[in-house]
């Protein structure tokens, strides 16, 4: 079939720790292979411009039904802001883009495969409907499991068997890809007007505390082995003097060691640890608290963390923290939605703007930056903005141009209202670090694909590998003095190959390529006693019958399955 | 100062999107250019000079452009959307959408104009010697920042849905207003004249409402204080003043606490 050549580019790959060598990279059936496999190749001249892998997004929020209710009540995020026809299909939105404009701009960023960070296993046709149609891109989709009452039942009674039961057969009926946890029993609480804020608070009814979920939930993940491990938005988000809780959820996975196929090392993955590792007591003396966080994080491999960098943007944050968007709309006054998924999880939605005239919201640009600028191996900590809860996905190059510039990074301080007092309650006046090319491809592709359990297939460019390549018009060589030139590279790559197609050149997208849906099938020992419990839950409490619930086939598009065998 | 005098010769058959038709994007162009800028009609994009004749060239800046539009332009929409300086004078009707995300200049429309006038503005003037249809002054959609500064005088009769979300500026009407003025308002001054349906003021947690006529169905949100003396539009008139709407939060500033005024005319 098709051939390619990509010549004479600088290589950045971690997975085989190339880091910049001039080489050539082979694509043959949509796979890399070996340069002398190569028959009669076309050839990509790439002398003198940086070639990575594709790049992996951990953690975003781009399909399903709190995304869509943000599209639906957030029409001003349209207006003046939708670029003509330039694909074939109309592209729309800002902070809550619409699908195809999604994967058009992640396309056009250099990205392959994004993970849906929050699915509600009742809402999953939508996420997967929205998966079909967002074009070019992988998806795969966590559903959640932090406030799932079987979740809750099972271990409280410690039958950590019986969750795994039950956890492989919720991935299989939503097609889901691994564990996600958002405010573990706050969402539930919220049903009762509550939260947990913090991790020993008990869940109202189910009596068992945050702390026991999360825990459970590692021993369920590392006992089934799953590609992923346990994906954790831990309690008490976004509000001052937080990082204690953070630290103390951080502390659970302590004794935990990774058993699994896939080379992933750690048993919990924190997301946008940046909402997380606030100091103070109030937003008068609100500051940020990285440095003991990420301490923590260095010292401890089995853990990594994203960043949830906010960018400064006017954006739309959405999350399954129920009780946190009421929080939020009750400081800012803006709209609100708020919705309940029997028996699941609950989600939130209100818009936000993050304004440079404002303390906070500059203190909080600092903390996710620290983060990642103090983190000692950039194979555990990666580039994201929680899109859209702390900016727009499509902020990604700027995000990397102010971890590759020092001068990027005082160019927009010198934009702050409270400047003096930013510098004072941070530290990242005081960092003088730059990240290389290497780390921004361990940060942004090697690093979360690993931490996915996917870097077999997605992250890298050794042989055997999905073709997927990403050659951005920037030189290491002769990096450009200009910020403003990094972030226009990273924005629209010279080439992007998806599956050994020409996908974007130039910036502008040529082809769209078949998309994948990736989910992990786990088999598990016959389980009497949950199928009897899945059967008694939907008789008893759900609005829909089980035969209605899991997702039909038609709804799954063009999957790619992970196979997991729990049964030894 | 420039004037470009367009004149409808050849209308369309849809409605036309004529939000090209602003000073800022006549500035420093010959009439040829002018007539050669894209419309809209329905699908199709056409220039300008397909409905239009264009005599007189734009002035070198917006602020030194004058637009003159002769001819019905009842069924032409968005003439000065998003216009920050320069003059526009429509002398009959216009259709929707005029002067909406205004930034400066002035727009005087010498007939009527219809729902969405002035939506989003910021700043500048539109003056209306007729009538305005709905959402005068208004948010666009899903927006909670409506009007935000300028000033809107209609002499007319108005549509429901005036002032949504105000938070700045200033909306004064000749004559009655339908259902709905300054709803969730944040600040900014409505004048009625005339009188007003009803609904005035829900949802409202800062700014001015002055209604000279009745109020056919007042909200129970609204709570009489007490009367004043005040000076509106260049006269001095006495109001019953009341403070609402009771039902919203209302935030404190310098100890006391905000809330929107309705005065009544006595």
């Amino acid at each position: 079939m098709s051939e390619l050549l990509i010549r004479n580019g600088f290589v950045f790959d971690p997975l085989q720790g190339i880091k910049g060598n001039r080489m050539d990279i082979g694509v043959k059936d949509g796979k890399i292979v070996e340069t002398s496999a190569l028959k009669n190749p076309k050839t990509i001249d790439a002398a003198g411009m940086t070639v990575m892998a594709g790049g992996v997004d951990i953690h975003s929020h781009v399909v399903g039904p709190k995304v869509n209710v943000g599209r639906l009540f957030r029409p001003e995020d349209k207006l003046f802001k939708s670029p003509l026809k330039r694909c074939s299909r109309m592209e729309m939105g800002f902070s809550v883009p619409s699908t195809f404009k999604t994967g058009y701009d992640y396309a056009r960023m250099g990205y392959v495969f994004v993970n849906e960070a929050a699915m509600p296993p009742l809402h999953s046709p939508h996420v997967h409907e929205e998966i079909r149609d967002t074009p070019i891109i992988d998806n795969a989709a966590m559903p959640v499991f932090g406030n799932n009452w079987f979740t809750l039942e099972y271990l409280k009674n410690n039958e950590i068997e019986n969750n795994a039961a039950y956890t492989a057969w919720l991935l299989r009926a939503t097609r889901g890809f691994g564990i996600k946890v958002v405010n573990p029993g706050g969402s539930e609480a919220w049903g009762w007007g509550l939260n947990c804020v913090n991790i020993h608070d008990p869940v109202p009814y189910f009596d068992i505390t945050p702390a026991e979920i999360v825990k459970g939930l590692i021993e369920t993940n590392e006992h089934l082995g799953l590609p992923h491990s346990v994906h954790l938005h831990c309690n008490n988000l976004g509000n001052p003097g937080n990082y204690t809780d953070t630290l103390e959820s951080l502390k659970l996975a302590e004794g935990y060691a990774p058993k699994n196929n896939f080379g992933r090392e750690q048993v919990l993955h924190l997301t946008h640890l940046q909402f997380h590792s606030y100091g103070g007591d109030s937003w008068g003396n609100f500051e940020s608290r990285a440095k003991d966080v990420m301490d923590y994080v260095n010292a401890h491999e089995n853990i990594t963390i994203d960043m949830g960098q906010v960018t400064l943007d006017e954006t739309t944050t959405m999350t399954a923290d129920g009780p946190f968007e009421h929080h939020l709309c009750s400081l800012n006054h803006l709209k609100w939605a708020n919705v309940d998924v029997e028996l699941e999880t609950a989600a939130g939605v209100v818009p936000y703007i993050y304004s440079p005239k404002v303390k906070v919201c500059t203190i909080q640009w600092a903390v996710g930056l620290e983060l990642a600028l103090l983190a000692k191996d950039p194979m555990r900590t990666f580039v994201t903005t929680d899109h859209p809860n702390a900016g727009p996905f499509t902020r990604y190059p700027q995000v990397i141009t102010w971890l590759m510039s020092r001068a990027a990074r005082d160019a927009t301080m010198k934009t702050f209202k409270w400047l003096d007092k930013t510098i004072d309650a941070t530290s990242i006046d005081s960092i003088d670090r730059e990240l290389s090319l290497y780390e921004i491809a361990q940060m942004t592709r090697a690093g979360p694909a690993k931490a996915l359990g996917v870097s077999n297939t997605y992250g890298g460019l050794a042989p055997g590998m999905d073709a997927d390549i990403a050659v951005y018009a920037l030189n290491p060589e002769s990096m450009p003095s200009d910020p403003a030139e990094i972030e226009k590279a990273f924005a629209r790559c010279a080439w992007l190959v998806k599956d050994g197609v020409v996908t974007v050149r130039d910036g502008e997208v040529v082809a769209e390529p078949a998309k994948r849906t990736v989910w992990v099938d786990v088999k598990v020992p016959e389980n009497a006693q949950v199928q009897r419990d899945i059967y008694e839950h939907f008789l008893r409490h759900y609005s829909v019958k089980l035969d209605n619930y899991s997702l039909f086939e038609e709804h799954l598009h063009n999957p790619r399955v992970i196979e997991v065998d729990a049964t030894e | 100062m420039k004037t470009v005098i367009l004149t409808l010769t050849n209308p369309s058959e849809l409605l036309l999107e004529g939000q090209s038709i602003t000073p800022d994007n006549f500035a420093g162009k010959k009439a040829a250019e002018i007539a050669a800028l894209d419309v809209w009609e329905g699908k199709q994009k056409s220039p300008l000079g397909k409905y239009f004749t264009v005599a007189g060239d734009g002035g070198a800046t917006a602020a030194e452009t004058k637009i003159v539009l002769r001819g019905d332009c009842t069924r032409v929409k968005r003439i000065g959307q998003q216009m920050t300086a320069g003059e526009i004078v429509i002398e009959g009707n216009a259709d929707m959408y005029i002067g909406g995300w205004m930034k400066g200049g002035k727009i005087h429309v010498k007939g009527n104009v219809d729902s969405f006038s002035g939506i989003g503005m910021e700043g500048g003037e539109l003056i209306v010697d007729g009538n305005a249809g709905s959402h005068l002054g208004s948010s666009p959609r899903g927006e909670w920042r409506g009007m935000q500064g300028g000033l809107i005088r209609v002499a007319g009769s108005v549509g429901n849905d005036t002032a949504t979300f105000i938070n700045g500026g200033t909306i004064i009407i000749g004559g009655d207003a339908d259902i709905h003025i300054s709803t969730h308002g944040e600040g900014g001054t409505v004048v009625v004249k005339g009188n007003a349906k009803g609904r005035v003021g829900g949802q409202m947690v800062k700014g001015d409402i002055y209604v000279y006529g009745t109020i056919e169905n007042p909200l129970p949100g609204f709570s009489m204080v007490g009367e004043v003396e005040q000076e509106v539009d260049g006269e001095t008139a006495r109001f019953a003043h009341h403070i609402g709407d009771l039902g919203e939060r209302h935030p404190v500033a310098k100890g006391k606490t905000v809330y929107a005024n309705l005065y009544t005319r006595i």
